[in-house]
């Protein structure tokens, strides 16, 4: 790997980082389109700022932009409050409008600087090698490696120092106010750094990329873990796999670095909600099927236990008596036999002592109306479960 | 029954509330005595949460004061701990019964300082008092109903306050926790706290509670049940002629 490489990576994973922190916070808190409205409003505090300072990569210029950003989340909420538009509304006439005052100012002053609609898109993480720190002469390495390590610093202390304030009033932001904590000022500290992160990010990949960067590790996180902690971590971890893979998708494909970070994103998102474990698609679909399967064994375990004529209980006309199919009646009856809970004697089924024990405790429970006792007995019962 | 003469817990002066111009409380004057177990009782949109969030703080009311025990509520926070409803919080959030329950010993902490080995062990006893301690590691979304609200009731309890707001703690329960809640609420009331609940099933308010109020966007009544709580007031309330059988 080339020196260049490197810090091409490390640029990308540092943005990655960034922007999983605040990430986190805005899935729980339901807003992660203000981080879709903050990334594109604050090219007009670019743009002005740059006009200031005449120098890309001034700090004054990051906050002023990230000022902007701030500004919006001002603006969205003083629309809201009005109560004539809805949340979702006042995002979309506020981001497009100041955006667009950045795309004017841009096209009008500053055609010969390279601020061009490309770049503030998609970003020029390709580029971010080429633009050194030098102080006196010593070369210390990409200005944006700067920039975008000391935003992730910022964050990270302020995560760690106020990780309880954060935790309460993104969970129950009446108690934050009776316990004396302020949810506003919390509410706008997080606004205030998602602003710095985005203006950091930015650069690197652009003002549509950089919501994925926000969004998605966070989200693929939220289905993995219960716990606020463990969902940090792996949003982190996420964001900074899916730049190292990404570069080197975008190395082998010849592509978009940003673009390619993004993909492999998307597609860890897809896996996850695919294969999580506990909330994935697949395991949703395994768990409803075993749980009819078992709703149907305990129904004809009890029909069984409920019926002494013999006829109720003859292998050949149980489909007619509970109506199911014979399929399904096979099914059930095999399950049933597997796990030792009836016997077979010419064509009669008998329930066997354990499942004479087994439906005896089940009704039990469903007269008093027990659901985890239920799900205790079926452990104890269904060889099945493991 | 005279008010004057005891220590007052709450005391309201013309408050006030409104929400975009409409007076959602109106001129409210009341006085809670300490050590009651009062109920808040109206019809929907009488403002019985907004009364409780306006004496915490929670919204501005736009006249009228409210004193704890004599001092404005920013200086009595410490004494006071508040149990909102339970749909006004995302069950899904990422956390488990424990940690929610610790989330009540943060005002005793302030800003930044982090909870150590006493509040765990605090927000552990609070768990047990509400028979919760076998789930304290549960995720909160695969708690029922009755569970997440004892949840919030522990969480209360490790505030140690003097005076506890609890909005509709009966709703969506069963009547397990029904009975377990009332019973540490009484226990509470008995060691001398004061204790303020919105509650909907005016069947139970003499079998629950000593003190009750009558709200409906104005104060209609304030005392002792044995005193006030009959067909009169209820009507008063309610608007409708109202009856409920109250066992002698």
């Amino acid at each position: 790997m080339s020196d260049a490489q490197i810090e091409i990576q490390l640029i990308a994973g540092l943005a990655a980082m960034a922007c999983a922190i605040p990430g986190v916070f805005l899935v729980l808190r339901k807003m992660t389109m203000i981080s879709d409205a903050i990334s594109h409003s604050i090219l007009p505090g670019l743009v002005v700022g740059f006009f200031i300072t005449q120098d890309l990569n001034s700090p004054w210029l990051i906050l002023l932009a990230a000022v902007t950003g701030v500004l919006t989340v001002v603006l969205v909420e003083f629309i809201q409050k009005t109560r004539l538009v809805k949340e979702d509304t006042a995002i979309g006439l506020v981001f497009p409008a100041l955006f667009s005052i950045g795309v004017i100012l841009i096209a009008q002053n500053a055609n010969d600087v390279h601020l061009d609609i490309d770049a503030v898109l998609l970003g020029e993480l390709a580029f971010a090698p080429f633009d050194r720190l030098l102080i006196n002469n010593l070369d210390l390495g990409p200005k944006s490696l700067w920039v975008i390590g000391s935003i992730l610093l910022l964050s990270l202390s302020l995560l760690i120092l106020f990780f309880k304030e954060l935790k309460m009033s993104t969970f129950d932001k009446g108690l934050a106010t009776s316990l004396g904590f302020s949810p506003l000022l919390i509410h706008y500290g997080l606004m205030s750094v998602s602003s710095v992160t985005i203006v950091g990010a930015f650069d690197a990949v652009g003002a549509v990329l950089v919501v994925a960067l926000i969004i998605a590790p966070a989200a693929t996180a939220y289905l993995l873990t219960d716990s606020l902690k463990k969902m940090l971590v792996l949003s982190v971890f996420f964001g900074v796999i899916s730049a190292v893979i990404g570069y080197w998708l975008a190395h082998w494909l010849d592509a978009s670095i940003a673009g390619s970070m993004t993909s492999v994103l998307g597609m860890l998102f897809l896996l996850v909600f695919l294969f999580a474990p506990k909330q994935g698609v697949i395991s949703a679909i395994f768990k409803e099927k075993q749980q009819r399967k078992e709703v149907s064994l305990l129904v004809f375990l009890l029909h069984l236990q409920n019926h002494e004529d013999p006829r109720e209980r003859h292998v050949n006309h149980l489909q007619e008596h509970i109506n199911w199919h014979r399929i399904q009646a096979k099914t059930v009856v095999d399950l049933a036999q597997k796990n030792n809970l009836i016997e077979i004697e010419n064509q009669v089924i008998n329930l066997s002592e354990k499942g004479l024990q087994f439906t005896e405790e089940a009704l039990k429970y469903i007269t008093t109306n027990k659901p985890t006792a239920i799900e205790d007995l079926k452990n104890k019962f269904f060889l099945f479960r493991g | 029954m005279n008010v004057k003469n005891e220590k007052l817990a709450i005391k309201i002066d013309d408050l006030t509330v409104a929400y975009d111009y409409k007076p959602v409380l109106w001129d409210i004057d009341l006085k809670i005595p300490e050590g009651v177990l009062m109920a808040i009782v109206g019809p929907n949109g009488a403002g019985k949460s907004t009364l409780i969030k306006a004496i915490l703080g929670i919204i501005k009311p736009i006249a009228g004061s409210v004193k704890i025990f004599g001092k404005p509520y920013k200086a009595q926070r410490s004494k006071v701990a508040y149990v909102p409803q339970k749909g006004t919080v995302d069950w899904d959030f990422p956390t488990t019964a424990l940690d929610v329950v610790m989330m009540g010993t943060y005002g005793s902490l302030g800003w930044i300082k982090r909870p150590g080995q006493a509040q765990r062990k605090s927000a552990l006893e609070a768990l047990e008092k509400v028979g919760m301690l076998s789930f304290k590691n549960r995720q909160i979304s695969q708690l029922s109903g009755g569970q997440q609200q004892r949840i919030f009731l522990a969480r209360a309890l490790v505030q140690n306050a003097s005076i506890y707001f609890m909005d509709e703690p009966f709703q969506g329960v069963d009547a397990t926790t029904e009975r377990a809640i009332i019973k540490i609420l009484k226990e509470l009331r008995d060691a001398g706290k004061t204790l303020i609940v919105v509650h909907h099933d005016l069947q139970t308010v003499p079998e629950y509670f000593n003190w009750v109020t009558f709200l409906n966007v104005k104060g209609i009544a304030s005392g002792p049940v044995k005193d006030i709580f009959n067909d009169d007031n209820l009507t008063k309330t309610y608007g409708i002629n109202y009856k409920v059988a109250i066992n002698p």
